[in-house]
């Protein structure tokens, strides 16, 4: 029997085809924004500020969104060659190369040509690669940098220093950068009714999240999770059909809860639950089917993973707050995931792994994502001696298809799970 | 003293991975011991609160890794795995304090695993202000240094005062001054002050308290001037890159062989961060924050503003006289290999001659780097306009 997997048509459920319609939508806007004289304003998904973005009706365009789209759609590894030739190392991150590599073919993205920034926001949150990322694309680009440094939560503490030193460059350097190229003078009320959106919405996706601790669970949190959280990290947080998306999706996991049904992966929902696992790291993209499959096919579901709070930490807490409009950015932007230090990130996973009742956990290390990847080890060691859960650890990369080995993930994960399962026997018969 | 005696001894104390002078240090003064990652954090904080300052920048070519290699992918850079292996065994046990600088995520996360495997080892990352504003970043920048002074004290440190803040800026003014002397000073008579010499007393002197570092500087500076050596007929070089992951020191003695005289370079960045001496009147945070936003030497971790960093580097070899560079970055450094083909377009607008090679804390072969290196240097003295 071939280990190639077979290529199947892909079942969707009704929020998801309501996701593609917004986010075609919004590649219209941004293909069409010269046209409609809308300022373009590229940023980040860590620490994204879409709402200030849409307060001066600029359009977001977020360089990694196109990036793995390009995985998605088999661009990327066409892009990243091209940045090689011109002289980008190997060893740096594949997202950068495959951007820079769009942009010397033109800009001609997975969803037609990109426009060049009026502004680069460059949200300095959770990696350190954006900061070279921006820096390189302002020399191609030669446009204006606005700098948003948010400091590290390296003692996994917010103190009122680092979210004092965020609003001020809100309003030292981000919001005359915005009034500039817009011509709009900042409306805060027009921020705040953002905000307010936000706030439902947020409510909405952290019930999604957190069906995941049903058993079984209604959804996966990790490969279906990717499109869960596609509009509040892009570039819909703050608006009404964000709201609504959300509301859609709540309803859909409501009725899978009330009638105990699995997941819906792309060959249908899964029949039978047999391994929880939680995951941390970020998905591959050129193979994402295939990578999914590999688990699904075992009856593995990742009740809960951390790559789904990179553009956003809500389960524990934090909402979007109208009333205080600058520093509740300021604390969104230092609360993302990747902005935690690596002891309340595995602190956090140890949640998840006890709070979602998880067999095993997962860890994916992506040779591009330092922020992700350095440390994995050490939170895996940590981990297993806290949950007495055995940890699986697998690796390849985000949109460099060269670094994705499909037989050698399948082997590990199904050798993985063969000892899952011992393990579960070994303690329903003690 | 004789420049090579001086060399001598910074060599053992370069090569001590048991760091046997720090913990005389500790056992005389029973006092506090902070390390410190490259690439910058404010030393004259921990001299001002009365603790000894020693720079953690790996374990380099002397040291077998064996428990660090199990924390790390293949993909990452050597410098955490070396730094972990000198902690888990044993080591750095006299350390109360690792600070990491805002230099990559590597080393952000390195803060984190040092947390979890040493929970009795107090950690702080120094996040260096990406703003350059005194009343946005500065102000930010302040608050960093307060709590480190904080966390010192809560080691048992004595508080820091202004006056004794002011005292620290006024050695750690000297310490700059005396490594841009002896900098300026190897540019002019490169053949009297070998890279592989200079480097081993600069990196001597981060384990050292600024004191005595200040006395073996002044000391080797006024040996080298005394130094009555020829001239050889080698071309004149830049090296760029090696700014946290430290080359093996034959890497430099092979550069220096192969026909380069090195008359600029990015190693050890802490010792030469500002380009002028801090303010000593005033405040003292106030003066270190405001020579950080104003006179940072370009660093690839500090955003680069409006001035790219090619410009500083261009700047740089016309300072020193430069015929060329080479790029000599740590394998898998984010930092340095993401400002590579920017540094590489600017020097072939203007028709510099560069090459470079990577390499790692730990490599042990260097004929290959011989060859290109001579073939380098060759090729400049042959081809390149007089």
């Amino acid at each position: 029997m071939s280990d190639q997997p077979v290529v199947q048509d892909v079942v969707k459920d009704e929020s998801m085809l309501i996701q593609k319609k917004m986010l075609d939508g919004w590649y219209r806007e941004i293909g069409s924004a010269r046209e409609s004289g809308r300022p373009v304003v590229y940023s980040f998904v860590p620490g994204n500020l879409t709402e200030f973005i849409l307060s001066f009706d600029c359009v977001p365009v977020l360089p990694e969104i196109n990036a793995l789209h390009s995985g998605m759609k088999k661009m990327s590894d066409g892009f990243i060659l091209e940045a090689e030739r011109r002289g980008h190392s190997e060893d740096v991150c594949t997202y950068v190369k495959c951007d820079l590599g769009m942009f010397l073919g033109g800009n001609l993205g997975p969803y037609g040509k990109v426009p060049p920034p009026d502004l680069l926001l460059l949200s300095y949150t959770g990696c350190f690669t954006f900061l070279k990322w921006f820096e390189a694309l302002k020399k191609v680009y030669d446009c204006p940098v606005v700098m948003v440094h948010t400091p590290y939560q390296d003692q996994g503490v917010i103190t009122s220093d680092m979210v004092e030193y965020l609003v001020r460059q809100f309003e030292s350097d981000l919001i005359p950068a915005l009034e500039k190229i817009s011509g709009k003078k900042f409306d805060i009320d027009r921020l705040r009714s953002l905000l307010q959106e936000s706030k439902r919405a947020e409510d909405d996706l952290v019930y999604c999240f957190q069906s995941g601790k049903n058993i079984p669970s209604p959804i996966d949190g990790f490969f279906a999770g990717v499109y869960y959280v596609g509009p509040i990290f892009t570039a819909f947080r703050g608006t009404p059909e964000c709201t609504e998306y959300y509301r859609t999706v709540r309803r859909e996991i409501e009725y899978r809860v009330a009638n105990k049904l699995g997941p819906m992966t792309p060959a249908g929902t899964l029949a039978e639950e047999k391994f929880r696992l939680v995951i941390d790291g970020t998905p591959n993209w050129t193979d994402f089917r295939d990578f999914w499959k590999i688990f699904y096919e075992e009856g593995a579901v990742f009740v809960a993973s951390t790559y789904t709070k990179v553009g956003g930490l809500y389960d524990t807490g934090f909402r979007h707050d109208p009333d205080q409009p600058l520093k509740t950015m300021a604390e969104y932007c230092l609360n993302v995931y990747t902005n935690n230090s690596l002891p309340a990130r595995t602190r956090l996973m140890e949640d998840y792994i006890r709070d979602y009742h998880a067999d095993g956990f997962v860890f994916h290390s992506i040779k591009s994502c330092n922020s992700f990847s350095a440390g994995m080890l050490a939170m895996m060691r940590e981990l297993e001696q806290r949950t007495g859960l055995p940890g699986c650890f697998i690796e390849s990369d985000l949109v460099d298809s060269r670094y994705f080995s499909y037989a050698n993930i399948k082997n590990r994960v199904e050798s993985y799970l063969q000892m899952v399962e011992q393990k579960k026997s070994d303690r329903g018969a003690a | 003293m004789e420049a090579r005696k001086i060399v001598e001894e910074c060599e053992d104390i370069l090569n001590d991975l048991e760091f046997t002078s720090v913990r005389e240090w500790k056992a005389r003064t029973g006092g506090t011991v902070v390390g410190y990652l490259p690439t910058y954090v404010p030393l004259e904080v921990i001299h001002a609160a009365g603790a000894l300052s020693v720079g953690i920048f790996g374990g380099g070519d002397k040291m077998e890794i064996i428990k660090g290699d199990a924390f790390y992918q293949s993909y990452i850079c050597h410098l955490p795995r070396s730094t972990l292996e000198l902690g888990l065994s044993g080591r750095l046990d006299f350390l109360d304090a690792l600070l990491s600088p805002s230099l990559c995520d590597v080393v952000r996360n390195l803060s984190g695993v040092w947390q979890l495997q040493f929970p009795n080892v107090k950690t702080k990352y120094i996040d260096m202000p990406q703003n350059f504003d005194q009343e946005v970043g500065g102000r930010f920048f302040i608050s960093v240094m307060k709590e480190l002074a904080l966390l010192l004290e809560s080691l048992g440190c004595r508080p820091v005062t202004n006056e004794l803040l002011r005292q620290s800026i006024i050695l750690y003014n000297e310490n700059r001054r005396l490594v841009d002397a002896l900098y300026d000073y190897r540019a002019e008579a490169p053949h009297r002050v070998p890279t592989a010499e200079l480097y081993v007393v600069l990196r001597a002197g981060l384990i050292q308290p600024v004191e005595k570092s200040n006395e073996t500087l002044a000391n080797y500076l006024a040996a080298v001037r005394n130094r009555g050596a020829k001239p050889l007929d080698n071309v004149r070089v830049v090296v760029v890159g090696s700014f946290c992951e430290q080359p093996p020191l034959n890497l430099i003695k092979t550069l220096e062989k192969a026909g380069c005289y090195i008359v600029d370079d990015d190693f050890i960045q802490i010792a030469r961060w500002f380009r002028r001496p801090v303010a000593v009147d005033g405040d003292g945070y106030r003066a270190i924050s405001e020579a950080f936003l104003s006179a940072s030497r370009p660093s690839s971790s500090v955003f680069e503003g409006d001035k790219p960093r090619s410009e500083d580097l261009v700047e740089r070899i016309r300072d020193r006289n430069a015929e060329g560079v080479i790029f000599a970055a740590p394998s898998f450094c984010d930092p340095a290999l993401l400002d590579l083909p920017f540094y590489q377009e600017a020097l072939d607008r203007l028709g510099i001659n560069y090459t470079q090679f990577q390499f790692s804390e730990n490599t042990g072969q260097f004929q290959t780097i011989k060859e290109q290196t001579g073939t380098f240097s060759d090729s400049i003295k042959l081809w390149s306009e007089a």
